[in-house]
């Protein structure tokens, strides 16, 4: 432990309780408080535990205020699992930061106090103080992106997962109704199921509907073309489905070459061709019996 | 027919040559391919070609093209050619490399890739022409 923080240390041991009430004060008067999302009580804790691990740390370190170091631990952990919860129950970034940035303002007046008569060491120590909450607070803004990281990493699986089902709608054709954009990541997951159904249920036609795909560029047309291409190659021919009309225009607009496909504007009209192709037709019955 | 263990089988079935690729071809083997396949097809005066590479597990651009090119010399011939049994990886593949084989007929097995060839017109093929096409 080093002198700069040797007083700070003594702040912490001497003056906890106040200091608490002073920084609770302090982050319910903020702009930043959440009382909807966050009750003083639970604040409260927090903040106690926040600052007794604070304390700790201070007192254990002499690293120099290394917040990656071992003694550091129980602070950062604290840190993480605050950033966690408050990330899901909806704080911003900064809200989340203004718990430690918070501190500083409570912290510094009684430093000043304790330092009253030794200006000279005040300088350096609220400079390491400062250096040392700034870096925690990162360090929240940092355990708050990864989780919201994860949530998207989540959302992101199960969307490819739920947006690929391909079903078989009658012996030998098999239908992919596609919705959402299509980028490359799920151009090859729409690609391999496609082309495992087709082996599985031994397909000949393959429609793809793209009533959900909400608009189509080069890029995506491509996909969709190559998409085609790798059923040919294993022998099933594709049918594009559920053009609309806007889409109709884009494409002629933007100048792709959909003529080696056959396209139909509705799925139900696709799946006349493929019934018919393999053999089929869907006819009403006679009617009742006299 | 097939001397030595490192060339490829044809096969002759009625009026058609099967062609069934079971290991992963190294450049040699595909190149003595094209020569025994040709030489094949005008001695036999086949009408249909079917290559089966169901045990294709690798391809790279020079096998894609080696394909597009044995459908293109029996096209000169006169013979249409089948690919049959190509797996979705090797079909990723190809259309990744941009070899979509265009001109070259595919079906997902030997069984469809046959439906797809000109019917026996003189020599006996029982039993493929009479399920054939019930659509037609």
């Amino acid at each position: 432990m080093d002198k700069d923080t040797s007083h700070v240390e003594a702040v912490l041991r001497a003056d906890r309780a106040q200091l608490l009430e002073a920084w609770m004060t302090a982050q319910l008067e903020a702009v930043t408080t959440r009382p909807d999302l966050l009750s003083g009580g639970e604040l409260r804790v927090e903040s106690d535990r926040f600052l007794a691990a604070f304390a700790a740390a201070v007192a254990e370190d002499d690293a120099g205020g290394d917040i990656d170091g071992p003694a550091w631990l129980d602070v950062r952990e604290l840190l993480d699992d605050l950033s966690r919860t408050r990330a899901t129950r909806g704080f911003t970034p900064t809200e989340t930061a203004m718990f430690v940035y918070s501190l500083k303002q409570p912290l510094f007046a009684r430093l000043q106090e304790a330092l009253a008569d030794r200006p000279a060491e005040l300088g350096p120590t609220l400079w390491v103080t400062t250096v040392l909450l700034d870096r925690l607070g990162l360090f929240t803004t940092e355990a708050y992106l990864r989780t919201r990281e994860d949530v998207i990493r989540r959302q992101q699986d199960e969307l490819i997962e739920l947006s690929t089902p391909v079903v078989k709608l009658w012996e030998g054709v098999v239908a992919l109704p596609l919705i959402g954009t299509l980028d490359s990541a799920r151009t090859q997951v729409v690609m391999e199921s496609l082309l495992e159904r087709i082996v599985e249920t031994d397909s000949t036609i393959a429609i793809i509907d793209i009533t959900g795909v909400p608009t189509v560029d080069t890029l995506v047309a491509q996909h969709l073309l190559r998409t085609v291409a790798a059923a040919r190659l294993m022998g099933a021919d594709c049918i594009i489905s559920g053009i609309r009309p806007q889409i109709a225009q884009t494409i002629v607009h933007l100048g792709l070459d959909l003529s080696e496909v056959t396209t139909k504007a509705s799925l139900s009209d696709a799946v006349i061709v493929a019934l018919a192709r393999t053999g089929f037709e869907i006819r009403r019955r006679a009617a009742a019996p006299s | 027919m097939h001397d030595g263990g490192t060339r490829i089988p044809i096969l002759k079935l009625g009026h058609l040559l099967l062609v069934t690729i079971q290991v992963d071809m190294h450049d040699r083997m595909a190149l003595t391919l094209q020569e025994d396949l040709t030489d094949r097809i005008v001695e036999t005066g086949a009408r249909g070609v079917l290559i089966d590479i169901s045990g294709l597990e690798i391809v790279d651009s020079f096998i894609g093209r080696m394909l597009a090119d044995l459908a293109a010399m029996a096209r000169v011939l006169d013979a249409t050619t089948v690919v049959v049994g190509m797996r979705p990886a090797v079909a990723i593949t190809l259309v990744e490399l941009g070899l979509e084989l265009p001109g070259v007929r595919t079906a997902l097995t030997v069984e469809r890739g046959m439906e797809l060839l000109p019917g026996p017109s003189e020599i006996e093929a029982a039993g493929t022409q009479e399920d054939r096409d019930p659509g037609d």
